[in-house]
């Protein structure tokens, strides 16, 4: 493994490509994703390769684009639905949590609705609040979905892959803080990260931080501080929102006694608040001192850069957390 | 190119001032538009998204409509529309940067996604078309009011419609599809201009939609007009009827405006990946402004002392925002969790 190291969008270029040759049914449709190729250009030379029936610029119609991927699904096709970010996807909600996430369950099973819903996720660059948004614990909260979100290029490529090949809906988003930085590539193309399997991104004993996407970078940074002054932080990077591997979150807390959770958005009815709550049903005789939860301050993503950049959080706040709780 | 014959037009009344003043704000919108592209290469600011070759259009329905007292809804491209409202250059550009006394938000919302609550302008969400239903609701409101004796018809110190404005591309959304449905059933006293420039993006207008947006209004009993985006007095006649439809009563009207983008969708774009050189070239040619200026030239209402003393008065206004944005500070960090709510919710007590 690991020959080469890729951007992120590289990777998941790659896995999407790779994906499209090996089965014909898997097609790639949303707006910009063709002439233009794709918003962050994980598209690029796909119209090339695959000409314009696989990879469909489609009018501006997210709730059409996510409809047309649950009626595609079910008639045997493999769609990679495409949004240009997360926000733009709240116009296709009902498609994706109505219907994605319901047929199998409406059909008693017999209809599948493998469909990957991708959009680019978070904030950055003065987007602005209805461009900002980091909301997969939204859609996590809906059994039937699959939620995934990568912090690296290898986990890109391992998960996206397994998305595709994976029967059931998927919503995954990139992080567009993540798309330009490099990382190794897997050798191998049948390389998959299992759907709901998380992964320990540094060993620690002092304290688990929990994150995903590009949460997890806050948290390897905080980890290097915190290293220097004495402190061994382990990091759970639980790639998968749902499924989640709880089996890891709780093996490394019953090691080190104390988390602090970790990500890009808003904190009240977070993936922090479902993480805490997990632990403290499961693991409360391991539990040394209250959890903590990083997050997005409680207000919508300001376009000002005097003012954006003191709603994020970043490494000092998780070291400031930790260090409350030590 | 911008016809001669007026006859029995709106625009026919239209006094050789007011025909320089559209000259006026159409060359104000271009120039500032131009300085925004300029700090954006500078560094100075993150995006601009441009309104270049719109200005036509926007001009000549912005003063078809009681300024500043009915509700707009502009679209990001809208600049002469809001300059054209009162927004000022200063205004614009403090926007661009997000600094203090940002007139819209205090630097909260992004910049081109205009607000004023004196003039009447309602700020958008960046999904686009989310303004249709919203400015649709507007009309339906000042519509219950006159219904329920709330408001007096005839009383030009209220706001007697909404218009709102997006591109062509953006008509694919669902949003346009039920405002426009709404506005058909209750006939209200809505305005809906579509700024068609053919491209949504790189998105040609044929995969777009089958049909002509005003022919796909007419089947949910709006009326459907096409005009010539380019002719500010063309669009200020369909406008002004539109006007006089919605004051009277008469139901809604969508006016398709044909026109050009003669710049690359924003600053985060490369335009030439999908228009051919000679397809810019084309358009660049039927640029509205020059063919404007060249009009009022013929008639002897613009010349050239005129026109060089306008472009040396924009060019010091432009220089002086761009100056007072420089000088502006930022805002106040510790002001950032303000305008959250309206009210605090209720203590126990
Ligand atoms: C719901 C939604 N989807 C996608 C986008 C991204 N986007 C911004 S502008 C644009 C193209 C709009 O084209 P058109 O409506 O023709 O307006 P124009 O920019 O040409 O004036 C797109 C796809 C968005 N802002 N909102
Ligand atoms: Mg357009």
């Amino acid at each position: 493994m690991a020959s080469k190291n890729l951007p992120m969008r590289e990777a998941l270029r790659q896995a999407l490509l790779e994906e499209m040759q090996r089965d014909e049914r898997v097609f790639i449709m949303g707006e910009e994703v063709g002439h233009w190729q794709g918003t962050h250009r994980v598209t690029r030379g796909f119209v090339e390769e695959f000409g314009e029936k696989r990879v469909r610029d489609t009018p501006i119609t997210e709730m059409a684009i996510g409809g047309l991927a649950v009626g595609a699904a079910m008639a045997g096709l493999r769609p990679v639905a495409e949004f240009m970010t997360i926000n733009f996807a709240f116009l296709a909600l009902d498609a994706i949590i109505n219907h994605a996430a319901k047929v199998h369950y409406f059909f008693d099973g017999l209809v599948k609705c493998p469909v990957v819903f991708r959009a680019a996720t978070g904030w950055g660059d003065q987007a602005t609040a209805s461009h900002s948004h980091t909301p997969e614990p939204i859609f996590a909260h809906f059994p039937g979905l699959y939620v995934g979100s990568p912090s690296n290029s290898t986990d890109a490529y391992g998960m996206l892959k397994a998305s595709i090949r994976n029967d059931n809906p998927v919503l995954f988003t990139e992080s567009i803080g993540l798309y330009s930085r490099p990382g190794p590539m897997p050798d191998d193309t049948d390389f998959l990260v299992p759907i709901g399997k998380g992964d320990i991104k540094r060993e620690g004993s002092d304290v688990t931080l929990i994150s995903y996407g590009r949460g997890v970078r806050w948290c390897l940074q905080a980890a290097r501080q915190l290293e220097q002054e004495g402190v061994s932080a382990e990091i759970v990077d639980v790639r998968w929102l749902r499924p989640l591997d709880t089996d890891l979150i709780f093996e490394s807390f019953k090691k080190t006694n104390r988390a602090v959770i970790v990500e890009e958005s808003h904190q009240f009815y977070s993936f922090g608040s479902e993480v805490a709550a997990q632990i403290q049903e499961h693991c409360f005789d391991w539990m040394d001192a209250p959890i903590k939860r990083v997050t997005q301050h409680d207000v919508p993503v300001p376009f000002s850069k005097a003012l954006e950049q003191l709603t994020y959080p970043n490494a000092d706040d998780v070291v400031a957390a930790v260090k409350e709780i030590l | 190119m911008v016809s001669a014959t007026r006859e029995g037009q709106y625009s026919s009344q239209l006094s050789s001032e007011e025909l320089l003043k559209f000259y006026w704000h159409m060359l104000l919108a271009r120039r500032v538009d131009e300085r925004a592209w300029v700090l954006h290469r500078q560094g100075k600011i993150a995006f601009h998204v441009s309104g270049i070759g719109h200005e036509a259009l926007q001009v000549g329905m912005t003063f078809a409509i009681n300024r500043g007292i009915d509700y707009a809804y502009p679209y990001y491209r809208d600049l002469a529309v809001v300059l054209a409202l009162g927004v000022t250059p200063t205004d614009f550009i403090i926007s661009l940067y997000g600094k203090e006394g940002e007139i819209s938000s205090g630097g909260r919302q992004m910049p081109s996604h205009w607000s004023h609550r004196k003039m009447g302008i309602v700020t958008q969400s960046s999904p686009v078309a989310t303004q249709v239903p919203q400015a649709a609701g507007t009309a339906f409101g000042i519509k219950y009011r006159i219904q329920q004796g709330l408001q007096d018809p005839t009383d030009t110190n209220q706001p007697r419609l909404a218009f709102c404005t997006l591109g062509e591309g953006s008509t694919s959304q669902g949003e346009w599809h039920e405002g426009m449905n709404w506005a058909g059933v209750h006939q209200l006293p809505f305005i809906c201009v579509v700024e068609n420039n053919e491209y949504a993006i790189s998105v040609p207008y044929k995969k777009q939609a089958s049909r002509t947006v005003a022919e796909r209004a007419e089947a949910y009993g709006v009326k459907g007009v096409i005009v010539d985006g380019n002719n500010p007095l063309k669009m200020y006649d369909a406008m002004k009827e539109a006007v006089e439809r919605a004051y009277a009563g008469e139901g809604a009207t969508c006016i398709e405006a044909k026109c050009h983008r003669l710049v690359p969708h924003s600053s985060d774009d490369d335009d030439r990946s999908y228009r051919s050189a000679e397809e810019l070239k084309e358009i660049k040619a039927d640029d509205p402004l020059p063919q404007y200026r060249a009009y009022l030239m013929n008639e002897g209402i613009l010349t050239d002392d005129i026109d060089s003393d306008y472009e040396a008065r924009i060019k010091q206004i432009v220089n002086e925002a761009s100056q007072a944005a420089d000088a502006a500070d930022y805002p106040n960090p510790a002001d950032h969790l303000d305008y959250m709510h309206t009210f605090k919710p209720i203590e126990e007590g």
